[in-house]
């Protein structure tokens, strides 16, 4: 019974911390977009949520570099668990047009594990939300 | 008593990974440290390895609010050493989409100046209304964000008769709800209460640490790029440089509503006088070495890139000196002798791009509070130094 409760819960309001790991900030304005009358994820119960500690799912933009890489990992460990992972733009999927920066190491996949990939240069705030219905998808089945 | 308080580079103030560090004493700051590094990615060097027409697509990504700021200043300077001169509808598109980025960056800051301040209402409806100009960059260039209209030479894409119609249309609408913003901005007790004081930077600190765009305008000087040093079609465009002489947020926020006026107006001048013809001319492959300094004013300030070339077709160096990296020493101006509570209020009144100024490569080392900036190779000689001795980890003896 708890189990149910706790499953209907998550699935009806994710919280998400938005992390930028290094991105150029298109990707990051795309999911505030997101957040704002147009789009309007809130409806969903989606809330945007400033500390891990409080978050179901971590957005992530942008290449991790290699400064961004031990604040990554730690506050990946932050999240409580069950935690997932949304890697937003073309950058957090591959590193994208950086790759080979000196900098960079690559995708997030490259330091932390990734559930969802929402391709895009940057991403619109509608690939956004399909990205974390998906997740949400995946959740329930 | 003096504590240290370290805030970012993931912290609910900062959408970016920025770290700030400040001295305090009680409430009120004494000291501010900011520290870099987060997003740095090292696209300079990245940029010597691609082509002048790949460098376009990068530059772009050097921000996404200001991608047309960065594009353009590269072009322009790309232009200069090819000897290129690009068409003039070529130019007026140009400067259209940068006005129009203008009003999208100055609207962005608007709501998070607002949501900063607590107001949050502020925030949903200037966002609100930002979608009727990403909707017009979007009818334009194709993409919300990265516009990718600039090419060496010109643009890529032409403009017809629907378009203007089109973007005249929503311009009447965002020209309405930007006098609102402005009585709001203006004539609210409890938002200009929040906003009148705060960050306080003189007109000779300004002008003394080098502050840029609507920062220093609010500071009651008057400069400005596209007045200063014209480029592009600015010399033919009638236009005000806004300025405040409150030296404060709430100059700051009166300067960018001031500039989204002259923006509707500079667009419409635009779109009555556009004159036809192509949009782009053909650029070779290769510039003659040489060396160039071309200047912009993007929505944050100016912003300079520095180009070499050596008669390939990639560039020697590329060099960029963002708006935010100027407005830096500022901030920390501005930080002092204010309270904790007013930092995300300043840090955002200089609307900061913490990837545009992400260029620079120093390593700040910051045990027991003693703070020096020293380079790779002495930290790698230093590191040997202190592993020398010892015996490494794997090798010591297990104490029990």
């Amino acid at each position: 019974m708890l189990t149910k409760l706790t499953n209907w819960s998550r699935l009806k309001s994710p919280w998400i911390l938005h992390l930028n790991t290094g991105a150029c900030n298109a990707c990051d304005i795309e999911v505030v977009a997101a957040l704002t009358p147009r789009f309007d994820v809130e409806r969903f119960g989606i809330l945007l949520k400033a500390t891990p500690r409080h978050a179901d799912v971590i957005v992530c933009t942008g290449p991790a570099t290699r400064q961004m890489k031990d604040r990554l990992i730690r506050i990946y460990e932050q999240t409580p668990d069950p935690k997932f992972v949304i890697a937003v733009g073309a950058c957090a999927m591959s590193g994208c047009v950086y790759r080979g920066a000196y900098n960079v190491l690559g995708g997030i996949d490259q330091v932390i594990p990734v559930d969802v990939y929402v391709p895009g240069c940057p991403v619109r705030p509608d690939a956004v939300i399909d990205g974390v219905v998906k997740l949400l998808n995946k959740l329930k089945g | 008593m003096r504590f240290q308080i370290p805030i970012g580079p993931q912290h609910p103030a900062l959408k970016e990974p920025i770290s700030l560090r400040m001295t305090v004493e009680g409430e009120i700051i004494r000291d501010a440290d900011i520290r870099l590094g987060y997003n740095h990615r090292g696209l300079e060097k990245l940029a010597e390895q691609k082509t002048w027409i790949q460098n376009i697509y990068l530059t772009e990504r050097i921000c996404g609010i200001c991608s047309h700021s960065h594009t353009t200043c590269y072009v322009q300077g790309v232009e200069k050493l090819m000897e290129l001169e690009p068409p003039k509808r070529g130019l007026y598109i140009r400067t259209l989409v940068a006005e129009l980025e203008r009003i999208h960056s100055h609207l962005l800051w608007l709501g998070v100046a607002g949501h900063e301040a607590g107001f949050d209402s502020f925030f949903m409806y200037t966002w609100r209304d930002r979608e009727i100009v990403m909707d017009i960059l979007e009818i334009i260039c194709g993409n919300r964000v990265h516009y990718g209209i600039n090419t060496i030479g010109g643009v890529r894409r032409d403009l017809d008769e629907q378009q203007v119609k089109h973007i005249l249309d929503s311009l009447a609408i965002l020209r309405q709800r930007s006098e609102y913003y402005q009585h709001l901005g203006t004539n609210e007790p409890s938002f200009v209460a929040r906003l009148a004081g705060v960050g306080y930077l003189s007109r000779e600190d300004a002008i003394a640490l080098c502050a840029v765009g609507p920062t220093l305008r609010a500071s009651g000087v008057p400069m400005d790029v596209r007045k200063d040093d014209p480029y592009a079609v600015y010399d033919e465009v009638p236009f005000e440089v806004c300025t405040a002489d409150t030296c404060d947020v709430l100059g700051r926020t009166v300067v960018r509503i001031k500039e989204l006026f002259q923006c509707y107006n500079i667009i419409e001048y635009l779109l009555k006088n556009l004159p036809s013809g192509p949009v782009a001319v053909r650029a070779p492959r290769r510039a003659k070495p040489n060396e160039v300094v071309s200047r912009y004013e993007a929505p944050r300030g100016e912003n300079i890139h520095y180009i070499k070339s050596n008669g390939t077709d990639k560039p020697e160096r590329l060099k960029v000196r963002a708006p935010t990296l100027g407005n830096y020493a500022a901030t920390i101006k501005m930080l002092k002798n204010g309270f904790i509570a007013d930092v995300p209020l300043i840090f955002a009144a200089i609307d900061p791009c913490i990837c545009c100024a992400e260029r620079a490569v120093s390593l700040v080392d910051a045990r027991s509070g003693q703070e020096k900036i020293i380079s790779m190779n002495s930290l790698k000689t230093l590191s040997l130094k202190v592993s020398a001795g010892k015996a490494r980890k794997r090798e010591a003896e297990w104490p029990l």
